[in-house]
């Protein structure tokens, strides 16, 4: 508690941690590079120093407030010293921004800019080191490593996975890998959320956009696509439109005008997964085994299973990701000579994920001896096509996904965030769809940016106890609790990335987390609440799916065949 | 992978020290005493034991000189090339070694395994300039001919 003097303007604090989470509540903005509000205080970055009224600077990041401080935040002194950070990073850095993946959006980069950097006085000394292209999710160029520690703290503290470190010293450190081994000989669980803390191009997301580019070329190819709830309130703030609003319209139809044959909505499957999982957590249920029923639509929570918890592997439900049901939906359908039309389909699946490119690769990811998903893009690479096949967002129409399988329920479409799926669940399982029940399933405790979660419900006469975390170093705490019988659950949620598919490691990174999380949250319940159909049973395709064309081969489409 | 019998010795030398991350220099200091390097393996191994991940422990082995990931000589010679010994011609005693060994700056341990070749930047010998250390002994005030000879005497013991 106290006040603080910040460029002669008091300001009240109370239980701020540090003066520069003060500075940025007073709207003054100190340039970081290593600091991330949800992570630990690193300072090693000093572009945050100030000065107070006796000459002394320190970092604003790692200085506890005092009552009475009377500080500055832009002198002249502070400006020299910030630019001389800048040069000095930029002396060992990779200088190849106009080919760089984080073009346009590399905090370095607006940095040098913002001081007028425009010469770099010091040779750079540092040998080139060869890229790490091996993770079919992400890219690790240590050449544009400025050494901020934001990706190994974010794996060490928010996830719990610890893949990256720093190796060597002095002018040799780095940040790598155990043993410098590529990344894909690694624990990594591709969930990206490295890729978002990366202030520079040092870790980027492995793009596949031309190969997009040139199935859309081919006139024997069918391109198909799927679009994940997550990404329509994603996509439409970098052109413009309010920040979270759901621009699922515009996205389906640019998609149309870049040559995509069919465009379909995730959510349909989403929905199949909210059937099979229900019917399989009923089954387990009634039987007393493999319990607690673990969520399967977080392929990076899934790999995180199967690298550190193999004894909870037969927990994991055994129906496939939404994305994986679709693309096996989709290829089967065009199997069928009469609605292949003699084409051959390339299935584009649209994510707001990095771990779904490694799901797409996985040795289970294939049906009847064929790859199910062709190629994945994340959200930010579908932005950066738009932008290349010159969409203009504004003046585009809305337009509605493609039939057969173009419809979804709400319980699908919050699937994007935390708690979302355990809602779509409830809603299936419970009786009725009147607005007060569907009220009462929302304030049960499922919505929320709590890490971790737990809701007991009752059905049929038993308490159902449910666990819901995001974060996987949350889920690490949950399977911990539940190992040492110190938690006893019937289902759990995990999703990897913390808040859910919308802060997935495929999204764009403008703004602030805090920021980002609630605006899309919020849009996607917005978009639920415009639906009307909002459970997942009510949905007319499922129906149609177990009692037509797929009848024989719901298990083989939709259900993994675990060992 | 390597024997069990290297595992088996790394477990008791864990059990010498509390299962934490705190136990990890030391652990390693003693692994590279039994062996006279750290293999891979067994750091891999340790930070499993006792709790970090393999990236943490990558970064302290890498970060301290000291500890080698390569299997070293039975002999181990140290040439000091601090301020003091490198203006008393230590570069040449260097490289005397070098030649007779067939060493260079990149390969610092003979086939055979016998000898392994490094600088160090101080023993603290700087009165004995310039001085080596061949294992735990030290020779002070070397010459490219008492090398020479060094060598000759230490493959006569083999």
């Amino acid at each position: 508690m106290g006040t603080i003097t910040i460029n002669g303007k008091k300001v009240e604090f109370t239980n701020e941690k540090n003066v520069l989470t003060i500075i940025r509540k007073a709207g003054i903005e100190v340039p970081t590079l290593c600091y991330q509000p949800e992570l630990s205080v690193f300072g090693a970055c000093r572009l945050c120093t100030v000065e107070d009224d006796r000459g002394r600077c320190f970092a604003a990041c790692s200085e506890e407030p005092r009552d009475g401080m009377v500080i500055f935040t832009h002198t002249e002194r502070l400006r020299k010293h910030r630019k001389l950070i800048i040069e000095l990073l930029l002396a060992a850095h990779c200088r190849d921004c106009t080919t760089c993946d984080k073009h346009g959006k590399c905090t370095l980069q607006r940095l040098a800019y913002q001081h007028g950097i425009n010469t770099i006085r010091f040779d750079n000394h540092r040998a080139d080191m060869p890229a790490d292209f091996s993770s079919p999710a992400i890219v690790r160029d240590p050449n544009k490593c400025i050494l901020c520690g934001n990706c190994i703290r974010v794996c060490n503290e928010i996830q719990g996975v610890g893949v990256l470190g720093f190796a060597h010293r002095g002018t040799d450190a780095m940040v790598s890998p155990a043993f410098e081994r590529p990344m894909s000989a690694t624990n990594c669980v591709a969930c990206g959320q490295c890729r978002v803390v990366c202030p520079t191009g040092a870790l980027t997301i492995h793009h596949n956009m031309s190969e997009v580019w040139h199935a859309l070329l081919d006139p024997n190819t069918r391109v198909v696509a799927q679009i994940a709830p997550a990404v329509r309130v994603a996509v439409g703030e970098a052109f413009g439109l309010p920040k979270g609003e759901n621009a699922m319209g515009k996205i389906v139809a640019a998609l149309h005008r870049m040559g995509f044959d069919e465009v379909f909505d995730t959510t349909y499957t989403a929905d199949l997964t909210i059937m099979e999982e229900s019917k399989e957590f009923l089954d387990r249920v009634g039987k007393g085994e493999k319990l607690p029923l673990l969520t399967s639509c977080c392929p990076a929570w899934v790999k995180f299973v199967e690298n550190e918890y193999p004894e909870f592997k037969q927990n994991i439900s055994t129906c496939r990701s939404p994305q994986q049901m679709f693309s096996a939906i989709l290829k089967e359908y065009y199997r069928d000579p009469a609605h292949a039309d003699g084409k051959k389909t390339f299935v584009v699946s649209i994510m707001p994920c990095t771990a779904k490119k490694m799901e797409a690769e996985r040795p289970d990811a294939h049906t009847f001896g064929e790859k199910d998903t062709d190629i994945v893009l994340t959200t930010t690479e579908l932005i950066r096509m738009f932008d290349a096949h010159g969409v203009n967002f504004e003046t585009m129409p809305s337009e509605a996904c493609d039939m057969p399988f173009g419809i979804g329920s709400g319980g699908g479409v919050i699937f994007g965030a935390t708690g979302g799926v355990t809602e779509a669940v409830l809603r299936r399982l419970t009786e009725g769809h009147d607005p007060a029940t569907l009220k009462a399933i929302a304030a049960s405790g499922v919505r929320g940016d709590q890490g971790i979660k737990e809701i007991t419900i009752p059905y049929n006469g038993m308490d159902v106890k449910i666990c819901v975390a995001s974060g996987l170093a949350n889920a690490r705490k949950v399977l911990e609790s539940v190992k040492s019988g110190e938690k006893e659950y019937h289902f759990i949620e995990v999703m990897a990335c913390p808040g859910g598919c919308v802060m997935g490691g495929g999204q764009p990174t403008d703004g602030t987390r805090v920021q980002r999380a609630k605006t899309r949250t919020r849009g996607l319940y917005a978009a639920d609440g415009e639906m009307v159909i909002k459970k997942s049973n009510e949905n007319p395709l499922m129906d149609v799916f177990y009692n037509g064309y797929f009848k024989d081969k719901v298990h083989a489409l939709l259900h993994n065949h675990q060992d | 992978m390597l024997d069990e019998s290297y595992y088996r010795k790394t477990d008791e030398i864990i059990s010498r020290y509390v299962r934490d991350s705190r136990s990890l220099i030391p652990i390693m200091q003693d692994i590279q005493a039994e062996y006279r390097y750290l293999p891979p393996e067994l750091l891999s191994y340790v930070a499993g034991q006792i709790g970090i991940t393999e990236a943490k422990a990558y970064s302290v082995a890498t970060f301290y000189e000291n500890f080698s990931f390569e299997a070293k000589g039975k002999y181990v010679i140290k040439v000091c090339d601090g301020t003091a010994c490198h203006v008393r011609h230590s570069t040449p005693v260097l490289n005397t070694l070098r030649n007779e060994l067939g060493l260079s700056e990149k390969q610092h341990t003979t086939e055979d395994m016998m000898f392994t070749v490094e600088t160090v930047s101080c023993l603290g010998a700087c009165g004995l300039a310039p001085a080596i250390m061949v294992n735990e002994q030290v020779y002070p005030a070397m010459t490219p001919e008492k090398a020479t000879a060094l060598i000759e005497d230490l493959r006569r013991k083999g």
